[in-house]
């Protein structure tokens, strides 16, 4: 396959400030005083504190956990004693029972067992310690990976694809992982391919990534099944069903999950993630962040630990360069700007970007001049100025019927839009009534 | 907040004693606004507008300064009067009066001109509730109204030259006089209103418009491939088909009158139906109708018709059961 020819139907090409990290190694950040690790950090149920106030925990140890199937255990990423337990704010805006240790600074890490051969284990093995470890998401949602790499018996899987897009701009975490540490991301793949038990697996990521695409080809073994392929840059290609649609052709129905044409997609850093816990028995604890924007003094990707508070990172980073207007969890067409500097690293957190006060502008929302460019490039096929104005004058059925639900909330109507409507600001906001009113009915 | 974050720049220390700014995604915008794409289309027009004042003379430049004058005016005032913000930094009125402009004999008296201004930004723009909701293109609105209220002046072709003459297409359908070579109709020294009339110009113009994606090529591309297959199918020498694609107002029109965002539909398959709508009737009037040109009263048919097009093209949703 050619380079560049993959991808979708509409979409945009938004400014990337890549280049603000992209060449910068991953740098180990400094272990936080105090980490505050949240117990619900996933798609799922909230996990409960197996340790009390005062107990001391090493790194790798396991703080929380649930009896659900849809949830992902929790793991402390420094050792020292659990000062307290309470409810905090999460970077997405939930509220929730989280763990807080105090550093003692002796870094003692859990007896993590003894190195595993992918060859000796079975599927279910595999599962279970991916279960064990905490692996959720990362690439945003945070979906248990357990989970999702459990497919009832009636959806068979013939295809997996690890998603190294990375069409967040400004986002460099998943880049440099792929860079760095390709074997580790192949071998990660290996062990969810066995664990699926599927042929055909691709690695795909956006040309823009041409050092990626190379390390990753040379860490590929012809004999593994396994395609590194190259996608068009274009937002948003990293969305799950724009990146089947593009590598596969199939297109998951509305409503559907990929699972649904035969798919499985994860993220590259979670397949790293999967490598470590699978062959060394490492749990999530840490992961790759890139501290980013123009209003940080000097932007790096971090290796950090899960818990670090965002202003802890920031001043491992040099600080403001200038008075911060927006913090920004992830990137900036679907990040979430946090109010508090207090909000820690969780599994999904890909970024932290500063945006300086000056750069945030008001601009003053137009009419509509039905120009049409939200429609040219909703990767959904959806009329946004239509959903948008049905939303504004909150009329859910009317957005219901022009297919608010299929939204991804990329955003990029958002971008695109000439009089600075905020298309898919109210979009998402019907999406909540729609969804509301079908849990009533 | 109990933590401070420092950061040793220039300035000193940076304290964060603010609170941060929260909003919803996404956090960046493109740099496109209203404003710079009718500005776009001005710069696209200027081509158009130099022609018409080299061919024409000062009787063209005090059109177009009369009904830009007056359509600004007139916005400003109607937006006063109704209590709205006054938009006309939006420069939307200024590309209507432009495009009236263009839609103008060479003779119009000024006020005839001014009438067609006011006209096509209280009657067709403002009443209907302002940039982006007017059901029809606002300056060929406004020309319908003043050929049907003045249908002499409105018709009083002169050449450059200040003769009174008949368009090329005039001559075609009453099959009197003589036809100008293609090569005056291509640069512009032909009889006709003052902006139609430079087929070369305008084209410019156009190009800019689709290099800078303020327009998509598939609208003047499917409407002036209709009209020429139609007219063709309707037995028009094809002798005499490039007077038609040259003459009549149809590159004006098919380029920056039916591309226009408000009046036409947004879907992409709504646009292609709209085009070939434009087309068709285009070639009907033409040839079967009693109007030598008929493209302002195609586009402003489809107008009408643009919501109900619009209405049965949804695009289709990504994945879409159906």
């Amino acid at each position: 396959m050619s380079q560049g020819k993959l991808t979708f139907k509409g979409g945009v090409h938004v400014p990337e400030f890549k280049e603000l990290t992209e060449k910068k190694s991953i740098i180990v950040a400094d272990s936080p005083q105090l980490a505050y690790i949240p117990l619900h950090q996933h798609t799922g149920a909230p996990c409960e504190p197996i340790v009390n106030v005062g107990d001391r925990v090493k790194i790798g140890q396991k703080i929380g956990e649930s009896s659900a199937f849809v949830s992902g255990s929790i793991h402390a990423s420094i050792a020292g004693n659990v000062k307290e337990i309470k409810m905090m704010y999460t970077p997405t805006g939930m509220k929730v029972k989280c763990v807080v240790i105090e550093n003692d600074g002796t870094e003692e890490m859990d007896d993590f067992g003894t190195q595993k051969n992918l060859d000796e284990l079975t599927a279910e093995e595999i599962i279970a310690i991916i279960k064990d470890k905490g692996i959720t998401g990362m690439g945003g949602a945070s979906f248990p990976a357990h989970v999702k790499f459990s497919p009832p018996k009636d959806k068979p899987i013939d295809t997996l694809i690890l998603n190294g897009a990375e069409c967040e701009p400004y986002l460099t975490s998943d880049h440099r992982v792929m860079l760095e540490q390709p074997e580790l991301v192949v071998l990660g793949l290996k062990a969810v391919k066995k664990a699926l038990n599927v042929e055909k697996a691709y690695i795909a990521v956006e040309d823009n990534k041409p050092d990626a695409i190379e390390a990753l080809k040379k860490a590929v073994d012809p004999a593994d099944g396994i395609q590194v392929v190259a996608l068009k840059t274009k937002y948003p290609q990293g969305d799950e069903k724009r990146i089947i649609d593009a590598v596969t052709g199939r297109k998951v129905p509305t409503g559907g999950l990929p699972m649904d044409v035969g798919c499985v997609v994860s993220n590259v850093s979670t397949s790293k993630a999967i490598a470590e816990a699978v062959l060394y028995g490492k749990p999530l604890y840490e992961r790759v962040v890139t501290v980013t924007g123009k209003g940080i003094v000097e932007p790096k990707n971090v290796l950090a630990r899960i818990g670090t508070p965002f202003g802890e990172l920031i001043r491992q980073c040099g600080g403001f360069s200038a008075k911060p207007g927006k913090v920004i969890s992830g990137g900036p067409m679907m990040g979430i700007a946090q109010f508090t500097l207090d909000a820690p690293v969780i599994k999904g957190s890909g970024g932290i970007l500063v945006i300086p006060a000056e750069e945030v502008k008001e601009e003053p929302v137009l009419p509509c001049i039905k120009c049409g460019k939200c429609i040219e490039v909703c990767p959904s096929g959806l009329q946004p100025l239509f959903i948008s104005a049905y939303s504004l004058k909150n009329n859910s059925e009317m957005a219901d019927k022009y297919f608010a639900l299929s939204c991804v909330e990329c955003g990029a109507c958002s971008f695109i839009c000439p009089a600075k409507r905020p298309l898919a600001e109210s979009i998402k906001n019907i999406k909540k009534e729609i969804i509301a009113k079908r849990k009533k009915s | 907040m109990d933590e401070k974050v420092m950061g040793p720049n220039q300035n000193g220390p940076v304290i964060l004693d603010d609170l941060l700014i929260v909003s919803q995604s996404p956090h960046v915008r493109s740099d496109e606004s209203v404003r710079r794409t009718m500005m776009d289309v001005l710069i696209a027009l200027l081509p158009a507008m130099i022609g018409s004042v080299y061919f024409f003379g000062f009787n063209a430049l005090k059109l177009i300064l009369v009904t830009v004058i007056a359509a600004v005016g007139f916005e400003a005032l109607i937006q006063k009067m109704f209590k709205k913000a006054i938009r006309i930094g939006d420069l939307s009125a200024v590309v209507t009066g432009v495009l009236l402009a263009l839609n103008l004999p060479a003779g119009t008296p000024w006020w005839v001109a001014v009438f067609g201004a006011g006209f096509a930004i209280i009657i067709v723009k403002e009443f209907f509730g302002g940039i982006g909701q007017n059901f029809m293109n606002p300056a060929l609105g406004a020309r319908a109204a003043l050929v049907a209220s003045w249908p002499g002046i409105m018709t009083a072709y002169i050449t450059p030259d200040g003769i009174s003459a008949a368009t090329p297409l005039q001559i075609l359908k009453s099959g009197s006089g003589t036809l100008p070579a293609i090569q005056r109709m291509i640069f512009g020294d032909i009889g006709g209103v003052i902006g139609e009339t430079s087929a070369i110009l305008l084209l410019i113009g156009a190009a800019y418009l689709i290099i800078r994606n303020v327009i998509d090529w598939k609208i003047p591309v499917i409407y002036i491939g209709t009209t020429c297959a139609l007219l063709l199918v309707l037995g028009v020498d094809s002798g005499n088909l490039l007077y038609h694609v040259l003459g009549g107002g149809l590159i004006l029109g098919a380029f920056f009158m039916a591309t226009d965002y408000s009046s036409s539909p947004v879907t992409p398959l709504g646009k292609i139906i709209f085009a070939l709508g434009c087309g068709i009737l285009t070639a009907l009037i033409r040839v079967k109708g009693g109007l030598p040109e008929g493209v302002s009263y195609s586009i402003l048919i489809m107008n009408v018709a643009a919501p109900l097009i619009e209405k049965y093209t949804k695009p289709k949703v990504f994945g879409e059961v159906k």
